[in-house]
């Protein structure tokens, strides 16, 4: 996995709560057998006006122009600012698959659904928590000028803009140090593997039945 | 000394180690598997050349794609094909016991699981879909996750895990004939909100859940994960035990013995305390339908749809509502019975009592039943429960996901409404534009018969 340290970008205001990760990734697109290629169907029903199956080229498609995405002050951008609640639903790693292949880096909300929230961090995708106040005073900043660009600096856990804005968020320091690092969590857990099987042999002790193997 | 909660008992069971950051190691007892969720992580697998750690831990089951008629001409879309194969061929070389589309036990996950005592109280057991949470009605630990802890799981046997909170929600009373456990779960949904159980491991407990049958509690927890819970749980109980009987692959003689004695311990101690805790009075339920594109917009049957306030104005555009209307002036397009909710035999039982020597109404364009699994289907076919829908103009179909989200051909045209015993009415959900109002088994048969939606109460 990318190391994360510095994101510097556009902030994208999607000013909704309660975004499902159906919005995100529409389950059609879900049949793919890949982890890449889903950033041009993010919001796909939200983004473009006509239906969308996986294998269309979407660089013909009728775009709805009113779409956060769709206009060009927020080309390019790397920082999703939403509300509420964002990723609840199915549990689709697709959702954060598509998010980063966007382009974006890192999503400020006011909160999360939790099973989103535990991918992003497997995928590079920072999510930050703000409250309610400082999500507000973002949207605010986004309203009066055609964009704001803002700076995330993980390590020193600190959001900041070229003028007076500079806020710091908190952030798991487990979850902090694996995207610092950019390591593989599964490498991870197998250092532990002697107290993986440690405990695996208590456990059949004393719950044989459950190490029954299961035959089709 | 607090005693322990039930969820507190099955973190601790499973605890291998824990990090002074505050996450832990958990084992991870049974994982599900389907085809949309682990392709890639059995790519993950084969890249680092990894193997899983216990294949036979495993299940796997296509459900989500698959088609729910004309099997035998095969999977008609090459993408969806393309899915199951690789499903099948991914257990093939990583020795993962797998139930085909042919054979009779293939159904959706969440109900084969249970079915075949792949699913046992006491287990922590994890799939790729958030409606895992249906197998805490077992008394035990079930929660959703991400392809990536797919693979972990494969390749570890474990998970990191940050403990939740405890919440209790607790339904006294006792509840009216007709009203089910659908309408318990939306009431509940509708009270705390989407949001309202994230970071809690819901114990659902009272009166009205003892008194529910273990296919009704699955209800229930299967839409823990709707009021933002990843888990929803159950104390065990008789009827638990007893539920897991003679399952297949639920452990015999010895094993049964020492098994039961240990599943009679899995309830929380009665001096454990809850972080949060919540009560509601079962005679207050009333049935309910969902108006709106988030499943915490319910109402009772008999409530006006709410007013245009800023908050509602996207959902009741979308859903082609006006304020203060009744929600049986619209009618409806099409009725789907199934999902990993509502699809077990109970459910069948229930909506046949309702349809049994009636007619679909003539505005309904579709109107369908979709068996939770193969078994389901072949005990229904065996009480003649598809005759009965079949007599009344209901299409009698092969087990799946279906129209719960539309990844096959079952779905919604844009602007149709329908109603679904499924468990999420987000926008596009049932297909791009589709109108889902979400309802008991029950409230869906009556639904179909009028054309609209009925107080089930009145029509019986």
């Amino acid at each position: 996995m990318k190391k994360v340290s510095i994101i510097n970008g556009i902030v994208a205001p999607l000013d909704r709560s309660n975004v499902d990760t159906d919005a995100i990734i529409p389950k059609q697109f879900l049949k793919s057998i890949k982890r890449s290629g889903f950033g041009p169907n993010l919001f796909d029903e939200w983004r473009y006006l006509d239906h969308g199956e996986p294998g269309m080229d979407c660089s013909n498609r009728p775009l709805n122009k009113d779409f956060v995405l769709n206009q060009k002050q927020f080309e390019n951008t790397k920082i999703l600012l939403t509300r509420s609640n964002f990723g609840c639903g199915s549990s689709r790693e697709h959702a954060p698959w598509a998010i980063v292949d966007y382009g974006f880096r890192a999503i400020l909300a006011s909160s999360y659904a939790d099973i989103f929230y535990n991918n992003c961090f497997k995928n590079g995708l920072l999510p930050i928590i703000l409250s309610e106040e400082i999500i507000e005073e973002l949207f605010t900043l986004s309203s009066d000028q055609l964009s704001i660009s803002l700076e995330i600096d993980l390590e020193k856990q600190i959001i900041q803009d070229s003028n007076n804005f500079k806020i710091s968020f908190e952030i798991d320091s487990y979850r902090k140090y694996c995207l610092v690092n950019g390591l593989d969590e599964i490498g991870q857990t197998l250092k532990y593997e002697s107290a993986i099987s440690i405990f695996e042999s208590s456990h059949k002790e004393k719950y044989p039945w459950l190490f029954k193997e299961i035959k089709i | 000394m607090a005693g322990k909660t039930l969820y507190d008992k099955l973190w601790d069971a499973h605890l291998v180690r824990s990090d002074e950051n505050g996450s832990d190691l958990l084992y991870i007892d049974r994982q599900l598997i389907h085809e949309v969720t682990s392709p890639q992580a059995f790519a993950g697998l084969r890249m680092n050349h990894r193997l899983p750690r216990r294949a036979g831990a495993n299940l796997a089951v296509a459900d989500h794609n698959i088609p729910t008629k004309d099997r035998e001409k095969g999977i008609e879309d090459p993408v969806s094909a393309l899915q199951i194969q690789t499903l099948g061929d991914n257990c093939d070389e990583f020795k993962i016991p797998y139930i085909p589309m042919e054979d009779a036990r293939q159904g959706i996950v969440h109900v084969v699981g249970p079915e075949q005592g792949a699913t046992l109280p006491g287990m922590t057991i994890v799939c790729g879909d958030s409606h895992t949470a249906t197998h805490g009605a077992l008394g035990a630990l079930a929660f959703g996750i991400g392809t990536s802890e797919v693979e972990h799981v494969l390749a570890t046997q474990c998970l990191v895990q940050k403990k939740m909170k405890n919440m209790l929600i607790q339904v006294d009373g006792k509840l009216e004939k007709w009203v089910t456990a659908k309408d318990v779960v939306l009431t509940i949904i509708a009270k705390i909100g989407t949001a309202g159980g994230t970071g809690y491991t819901i114990e659902f407990a009272g009166q009205v859940i003892s008194a529910m049958s273990i296919e009704e509690r699955m209800t229930v927890c299967n839409m823990a994960i709707e009021a933002g819970a990843r888990a929803g749980l159950i104390a065990v109980d008789q009827k638990t035990i007893d539920y897991m009987k003679d399952k297949p692959f639920a452990p015999k003689n010895e094993d049964w013995k020492l098994a039961e004695s240990y599943w009679n311990t899995l309830t929380s101690d009665t001096s454990a305390s809850f972080d949060k805790k919540i009560i509601l009075n079962g005679s207050d339920i009333q049935p309910q339908v969902t108006w709106g594109t988030s499943p915490e917009l319910s109402l009772n049957i008999h409530d006006k749809i709410p007013r245009k306030n800023p908050e509602y104005l996207n959902a009741l555009t979308y859903m082609g509502l006006n304020e203060s209307t009744s929600i049986s002036d619209y009618l409806l397009d099409k009725i789907f019975i199934g999902s990993c909710t509502n699809s077990r035999i109970e459910d069948l039982r229930d909506a046949a009592q309702i349809v049994k020597g009636k007619k679909v109404a003539s505005t309904i364009k579709l109107a369908m039943v979709v068996p939770g699994s193969g078994l389901v289907k072949k005990q229904a076919e065996a009480e003649g429960l598809d005759r009965v829908f079949k007599d009344a103009g209901f299409e009698w179909r092969d087990p799946g996901c279906s129209m719960c989200l539309a990844m096959n051909a079952d779905r919604l045209a844009p602007g149709e409404r329908c109603a679904s015993t499924s468990n999420r009415n987000f926008e596009g959900r049932q297909g791009q534009g589709g109108r889902t109002h979400l309802v008991s088994p029950v409230m869906a048969a009556a639904a179909a018969i009028n054309g609209y939606f009925v107080d089930v109460r009145e029509i019986v």
